[in-house]
């Protein structure tokens, strides 16, 4: 196994980017993240990106953004229908196969030229499912009242987990919902699609972010404490939801096993969990405990998600904080699909 | 086993489990099968093209083509996108370019197309590079026969009527001969050569 690390990060999250093509604000990122490791696209063994076409309204949408990132001479490069660690995942893949050192990596979208909600409907099953339009709320929704009425989980648990993640987002710039909440605030909120309140559902943005990865020296000369990738393993339930056991989450707890994501020390996870209900699946999918581990010191996806770049925002938000010294070992989350169907773990660690 | 081979299957036959019909209750033993579904999607979307597309698209509304010059290489692209794709770097500067230019390349279409009955064959699709610009871009050669368009044949910009005008780049209906003498091409992989040079 070659080792890998990230090492350079940028990110945007607003929640609406409406006066600038995709292009035009994945340019200064791309450039930002390039400049902290002090390369050029040249110097790039590898590029891959990930956005969807579904979000931008029209096809091939990506080929647009390829511009920006200067291919001449032309590039290596690649794309995924997916978020971007999905795109982060083939890049390290490619790194694992020798011949490069470095790989550029990328995930942008802008979810507020339509609704997000019926758009997300697509994803489901195009004969039985996609007609009906369910929207991606209401799909969570479901899950939800099946962990509420289980016991699995409580309203004020959830709540919870909504007040840890505006508390955690306030010192985060690229938060968009970051006021402060209490339990009882969030519990007094009117239902937004019963059993699910507002603040259990995650704050739509626009935006992206771009990271490089490098290998070995490399890394070491790129990056004053790289972040290593000490594992990676992504897994994906049924996508019929009926088959599926929505009260717990078997892909991620899979996933996490693969990368490796045990032990007692992680010092902070950074899970991509769009709704309450699908962190609290996720804490015990991963079996983090709260009280040795920071859960979302970011905020998380439930304050800002980024359709395509909230999970590459999740490995890039943690490496950031093993750069700063913040934590020696991390975990970081990104899922894609109805209810929690796809996702990726991937454990960073410092020297 | 017999030592009979078995006989060549029939790649069209339907596969073994599709063979037989399904089982159905007796209510249904009378139904006609289902044999196709429509299942309409329609998503909408407000679109927005962006700052370099916006400035571009209303400019049009005024009859005025805008491009955008690259920082690093000088190069100036039309339609403008706010970066240059061969520097990767936003483009630094708006450039008014004159609606007047050359043909690089061109097509003649004999066969119709399909949701365009404005379109009449023959009719010439043309790659035009505007004086000022760096790359072509395309459009409709039109007031001249297509077996008479040439490369280097230097055209104008016809455009809608101004009671028409919108922010469109629908506005120019076709680029007309001027008249003037050809451009002489010497180099045809012009813009490679740039990327080359730069490279």
């Amino acid at each position: 196994m070659i080792d890998v690390a990230v090492v350079a990060f940028a990110q945007r999250q607003e929640a609406a980017i409406s006066g600038e093509s995709e292009v035009e604000f994945m340019v200064p990122l791309m450039e930002q993240a390039k400049a902290a490791a002090g390369l050029t696209q040249a110097d790039m063994g590898f590029t891959c990106s990930g956005s969807s076409d579904f979000l931008a309204g029209q096809a091939f949408s990506f080929v647009m953004t390829i511009d920006g990132t200067g291919p001449v001479p032309p590039i290596s490069e690649s794309h995924v229908e997916q978020d971007g660690a999905w795109a982060l995942y083939e890049a390290w893949v490619k790194i694992q196969c020798g011949g490069i050192d470095t790989a550029f990596v990328y995930g942008y979208g802008k979810s507020s030229p339509g609704s997000l909600r019926d758009v997300l409907a697509t994803q489901m099953d195009p004969y039985y499912v996609c007609p009906l339009w369910p929207d991606s709320y209401a799909v969570e929704a479901l899950a939800a009242r099946l962990m509420l009425e289980g016991g699995h989980v409580s309203e004020a648990r959830l709540a919870e987990i909504a007040a840890r993640s505006r508390a955690s987002a306030a010192s985060n710039p690229h938060a968009v919902r970051a006021d402060p909440k209490s339990v009882a605030e969030i519990l007094a909120e009117d239902y937004a699609i019963d059993p699910l309140r507002p603040s259990d559902l995650p704050a739509e943005a626009d935006g992206g972010c771009a990271v490089v990865l490098a290998a070995g020296d490399r890394a070491r000369e790129l990056c004053e404490r790289p972040a290593w990738i000490r594992g990676m393993d992504h897994r994906s339930d049924a996508h019929t939801l009926g088959v599926r056991d929505l009260t717990s989450s078997a892909s991620a707890r899979l996933a996490a096993e693969h990368a490796g994501a045990t032990g007692d020390k992680i010092d902070l996870a950074e899970l991509c969990g769009p709704f309450t209900t699908s962190e609290y699946l996720l804490i015990d999918a991963l079996g983090l405990n709260e009280d040795r581990t920071a859960i979302n010191p970011s905020g998380g996806a439930l304050a800002a998600h980024t359709m395509m770049a909230s999970g590459l925002i999740r490995i890039g938000e943690a490496a950031s904080r093993i750069w700063r010294g913040d934590g020696d070992r991390a975990v970081a989350h990104a899922t894609s699909g109805p209810c929690l169907q796809q996702n990726l773990v991937c454990v960073l660690e410092g020297d | 086993m017999s030592g009979v081979p078995a006989a060549p299957r029939d790649p069209l036959a339907a596969p073994a489990a599709l063979a037989e019909p399904m089982t159905v209750p007796e209510a249904l033993s009378g139904a006609e099968p289902v044999e196709s579904v429509c299942t309409p999607i329609r998503l909408s979307y407000t679109y927005t093209p962006g700052r370099a597309l916006s400035r571009y698209l209303r400019a049009m509304a005024d009859k005025r083509i805008l491009g955008e010059r690259c920082g690093a290489t000088g190069q100036v692209f039309v339609p403008p996108r706010g970066v240059s794709p061969l520097a990767g770097s936003a483009t630094s500067e708006v450039v008014e370019l004159a609606d007047t230019g050359y043909v690089e390349s061109f097509n003649i279409t004999r066969v119709p197309i399909e949701r365009r009955p404005d379109l009449k064959p023959p009719y010439c699709s043309a790659w035009i590079v505007l004086d000022g610009a760096s790359v072509g871009f395309l459009g409709l050669v039109i007031n001249i026969a297509p077996e008479e368009v040439r490369i280097g044949m230097r055209v104008r910009a016809v455009w809608k009527p101004d009671e028409e005008l919108e922010t469109s780049a629908a506005n120019i209906l076709g680029w007309a001969p001027t008249g003037e003498p050809d451009e002489v091409i010497t180099d045809y992989a012009r813009i490679g050569r740039v990327e080359a040079s730069d490279a």
